[in-house]
């Protein structure tokens, strides 16, 4: 039963976002189309009526509207995105040779969010009138008005500028494996990780950090927190076993949703670092109009988002048994 | 009587506030002794569960007991702090809530509950604590206990949640049980079946239990001997049947006009006048006396008696005596 | 709600305002009266940047080359003259570009959210009222556009725009092209709000009443139920303004905003940043803390407008 009603909801999911994705290939397609003309951008100043009209044959640009689109959706199906007008190179190509640099970078920030963030939320809630708790919670808020390339320029100028110690920009030496670069392996890589991560990661920190810590409070406040209390339950138990769990629900979805942002405000903290990721890559495109590098950007992060959301959505299930059960019964 | 399993001494609750301090439970003694339900009535305001909270070392800050002593089997338990309290809450000293629907944890099966409850007090192993749980689901009366440990919560109806809540208050066998108001959230055809398995788990292990409710009705069935609160004070103790037939208190007799009881035949329903007074605007004299229809100078002027250890009354004309005024 | 339009002779309408609830909270918030008097004085600064700049510092003409790099309250080692915030590589005081920039910053934050404003309003209060289609396509854009942070949506469009505006316009058309696109990452909001209001007011009786008299579908609308949503509305504003100025920055920090002829306080912190290794420090410094103290104050008074009038939102 209850597994019927799991497939169902998850199938009703997967076709709205679905149907996300559609709009957004739509705008991703007419930016494609018609923002700027594809032709001129391809074809350098000699150019003839005839290699015009050669080209939008080749580009299919004289078939109607909706088989375009329909082309244009299964090229990027088969992550196809054309080529693009500034590096002349197949968009695909490049993304695959820049993907490995933001999704380390969004991958530890987002460890450093998940887990900082947690732990200070869950500290700040049971300490609520602490001193410390207090001093983190006021920097927090000083944290949410930071413009994040503003910290990223502070940690550049306290541990790169004055003291030496880090690295300013780059991904240090990497390691390829396969198609995969990664900085993971060496030192210099490690290092040039370590400012870029907490540019990224620290405003998401302290908004799992403020989440964290309001619902913890509503949830210590429960009739359950009390009894397990009043069964002697040791502090440890009560605070992490039964209140951090019950925190989590809520929790998730909003940090679902972080993470991509993580992967879009990649891009400041990209252009600040000169970090050679996606990021840095979509901010170039903006600035020379590179259309289908833009377009491909839009594409692929809107796949991440979507997929992020579904993720998020199953996730419930795995956590909070009510939604596992027949919703038919009790209740 | 043996030495009493729980004996509350003079027990005053304060809460400082902007206004003043308040005192929800205001010098207040009574004793439980093994095997015995005493009842605790009153309405709500009057200080009852803000006791049972006190004894259990679970009052929420910023109250906090400023007088008096609690003793648990002999040992004095009021001043103990932190891990000690913790150890006592579960092991010496039960609790079962009001609402069951909001007391167990609804992402925790229900297994997992009582066996972490087992494992903080009993020095059992895992697999003998998981033993230990089906054992106390099946004596609260839950059939098909040993597949029912691996259900969560939202699986049980209210009338067996609550029966998984008092199985959970008695896994570590504490000596004694604060019931606070177990019924009140209840279907009426549940009340008395919790009530009676209550009474028949505590008798068979000689609990003491402390029954807070407002429902005269589930103390005329359950209690042995009642406590009757109002306004923070003590006002009347006794054995059940004298104070049910014979309240000495005019508040005791005002709650008895109030509830439909079958003993008390035909008569037509009394309400009390007026309403309990907040704790921050007390009268002067007996807290009672602007709604007492036996109400004399001396009540309004000075305090009404203590009612110390003893039984009794705290009044300074208890009935059946007093002659109505007006 | 605030002061209510009713029509008072006596006492006057400026004391009936002075003594209402609202201006009693604030008279008694110091965070409020100090966020609000620095978000003033700033105000101010940019209104009157030219009678208070030392020289319009994007006048080439103005400029001595020989004043670059002058330190801050330090004479200048070739001309002996003397700059309080220092001046930058061409030797613009860096006081004077500061105040020309929170001109840039101030007029594409607030125009952006005007936009949003009026925008978001004005779809709300349709969705809100006409209902059926118009309500499920104004608000399932509203849900898609949600899904992305707002920056990168303001950068999207900018780009888009970018390519639609001719070459040889893209500088002049830079300021507002930032403003439409900030505007546009922004409109949810308020008409989340404005339909959710409308929505509420639109079934009350004096709405039913406006409608028996013949009162028409506009005229109940602006007349009748905007007035309702005001307060929160202004609450909504005043954050978005705060994030507004930061996306403002942000974008023009990345180079996809105010071009360098017309910079805002995002692109002198761009400058800027390139002369942190050499050392000159002021040139970075003084526009971040410019930007830092202008987003905080009206951060901090957003949230204190939303606490007094406490219109339930969240």
């Amino acid at each position: 039963m209850s597994f019927a009603f799991m497939l169902a909801y998850v199938i009703q999911r997967v076709i709205q976002s679905a149907l996300v994705l559609l709009v957004v290939g739509l705008v991703a397609f007419s930016m494609f189309r018609f923002v700027g003309d594809p032709v001129d951008n391809m074809l350098g100043q000699e150019r003839t009526q005839a290699d015009i009209d050669r080209l939008r044959t080749q580009l299919g640009l004289d078939q109607p509207f909706p088989v375009q689109y329909v082309k244009f959706l299964s090229g990027a199906a088969q992550g196809n995105f054309g080529v693009s007008y500034r590096q002349g190179r197949p968009v695909s190509e490049i993304l695959v040779q820049r993907a490995p640099a933001t999704l380390e970078l969004a991958a530890v920030s987002g460890f450093l969010a998940i887990t900082i963030g947690i732990g200070l939320g869950v500290f700040t809630a049971i300490r609520r009138n602490g001193f410390t708790a207090n001093a983190i919670m006021s920097l927090s808020l000083i944290g949410v008005s930071l413009p994040t390339f503003l910290i990223g320029i502070l940690l550049i100028y306290l541990f790169s500028v004055e003291l030496g110690w880090l690295p300013s920009f780059g991904r240090g030496e990497t390691v390829q494996i396969g198609w995969w670069s990664t900085g993971f392996l060496t030192e210099s890589g490690l290092k040039a990780l370590i400012l870029p991560s907490i540019t990224l990661g620290l405003y998401q920190m302290t908004l799992i950090m403020r989440l964290v810590r309001s619902e913890m409070l509503e949830v210590l406040r429960q009739d359950y927190i009390r009894f397990a209390r009043a069964r002697g339950l040791r502090d440890r138990a009560v605070n992490f076993r039964h209140a951090l769990k019950n925190t989590l629900v809520p929790v998730i979805t909003v940090t679902g949703l972080q993470l991509g942002s993580i992967i879009a405000f990649a891009i400041i903290t990209e252009t600040v670092f000169q970090w050679p990721g996606v990021g840095l890559l979509f901010i170039n495109a903006i600035q020379f109009v590179d259309i289908p590098v833009m377009a491909a950007y839009l594409m692929l992060i809107s796949v991440m988002f979507v997929g992020i959301n579904l993720i998020v959505d199953l996730l419930y299930f795995a956590i909070d048994p009510r939604l596992r059960a027949d919703r038919t019964k009790a209740h | 009587m043996s030495e009493p399993i729980l004996s509350i001494r003079n027990l005053t609750v304060e809460i400082p506030t902007r206004q003043g301090i308040l005192r929800p439970v205001n010098g207040v003694s009574y004793d439980i002794g093994r095997g015995e339900i005493l009842g605790v009535v009153g309405e709500s305001g009057a200080g009852k569960s803000m006791a049972g909270n006190a004894v259990i070392g679970l009052l929420s800050p910023p109250a906090r007991i400023a007088e008096g002593e609690i003793h648990v089997n002999g040992a004095r338990i009021d001043q103990l702090k932190g891990d000690a309290m913790r150890r006592l809450r579960g092991k010496e000293i039960g609790m079962v809530f009001q609402d069951p629907l909001t007391s167990l944890n609804p992402l925790l099966r229900i297994g997992d509950q009582l066996t972490e409850t087992i494992l903080a007090h009993l020095p059992l192993s895992r697999s003998q604590a998981e033993e230990r749980a089906v054992q106390a689901l099946d004596e609260v009366g839950i059939p098909g206990a040993a597949e029912r440990v691996n259900s969560y919560p939202h699986e049980f109806s209210g009338g067996m949640r609550q029966r998984v809540v008092i199985a959970l208050a008695l896994c570590a066998e504490p000596s004694l049980i604060i019931a606070d108001e177990p019924t009140t959230a209840l279907d009426v055809s549940v009340q008395a079946q919790i009530i009676a398995l209550l009474k028949q788990l505590c008798r068979n292990r000689g609990t003491a239990v402390m029954l807070i409710t407002h429902d005269m009705g589930v103390i005329a069935e359950a209690a042995d001997r009642v406590a009757v609160m109002y306004a923070g004070k003590l006002v009347e103790l006794g054995p059940v049947r004298e104070v049910l037939t014979t309240p000495r208190h005019p508040y005791t007799d005002g709650l008895m006009g109030s509830t439909p009881l079958a003993s008390r035949g035909k008569d037509r329903l009394h309400q009390i006048p007026g309403a309990m007074p907040r704790l921050d605007s007390l009268p002067q004299g007996c807290a009672f006396h602007p709604r007492c229809p036996y109400a004399q100078a001396q009540c309004k002027a000075d305090p009404a008696p203590k009612l110390n250890e003893g039984e009794g009354a705290a009044c300074w004309f208890p009935l059946p005596h007093a002659t109505k005024v007006a | 709600m605030t002061d209510s339009p009713l029509p008072v002779k006596d006492p006057s309408r400026l004391s009936l305002w002075w003594q209402s609830d609202f201006m009693y909270a604030f008279k008694r918030s110091p965070v409020a009266i100090s966020s609000f008097c620095v978000a003033a004085l700033l105000v101010l600064a940019a209104v009157c940047a030219p009678l208070i700049a030392t020289h319009d510092p994007f006048d080439p003409a103005t400029l001595n080359l020989m004043n670059g790099f002058s330190a801050p309250m330090t004479p200048n080692a070739f001309t002996g003259e003397t700059f309080w915030l220092g001046t930058d590589d061409q030797g613009r005081d860096v006081f004077s570009t500061i105040l020309y920039g929170l001109r840039i910053s101030l007029f594409v934050g607030a125009a952006a959210v005007l936009f949003a404003m009026v925008l978001g309003i004005t779809l709300g209060l349709l969705a809100g009222y006409v209902g059926g289609w118009t309500e499920t396509i104004i608000m399932r854009v509203a849900d898609v556009q949600l899904t992305f942070p707002a920056i990168l949506v303001a950068m999207l469009i900018f780009g888009i725009a970018k390519g639609i505006t001719p070459v040889e316009y893209r500088d002049q058309m830079a300021i507002w092209v930032l403003i439409i696109a900030i505007g546009l990452s922004d409109w949810v909001q308020f008409a989340r709000v404005v339909r959710g209001a409308t929505l509420v007011e639109k079934n009350k009786e004096y709405v039913q009443a406006a409608r028996l008299i013949g009162r028409t579908s506009p005229a109940i609308m602006l007349k009748h139920i905007l007035p309702n949503v005001l307060s929160p509305v202004l609450v909504i504003a005043t954050i978005s303004l705060a994030l507004a100025i930061i996306a403002e920055a942000t974008l023009s920090f990345l180079g996809v905003g105010a071009p360098p002829t017309q910079p805002s306080l995002g692109t002198l912190i761009r400058i800027g940043q390139g002369f942190l290794f050499s050392g000159e420090w002021w040139i970075l410094l003084f526009p971040a803390v410019t930007l830092l103290t202008l987003a905080l104050s009206v951060n901090l008074l957003g949230d204190w407008l939303r606490d007094a009038l406490n219109p339930r939102l969240r």
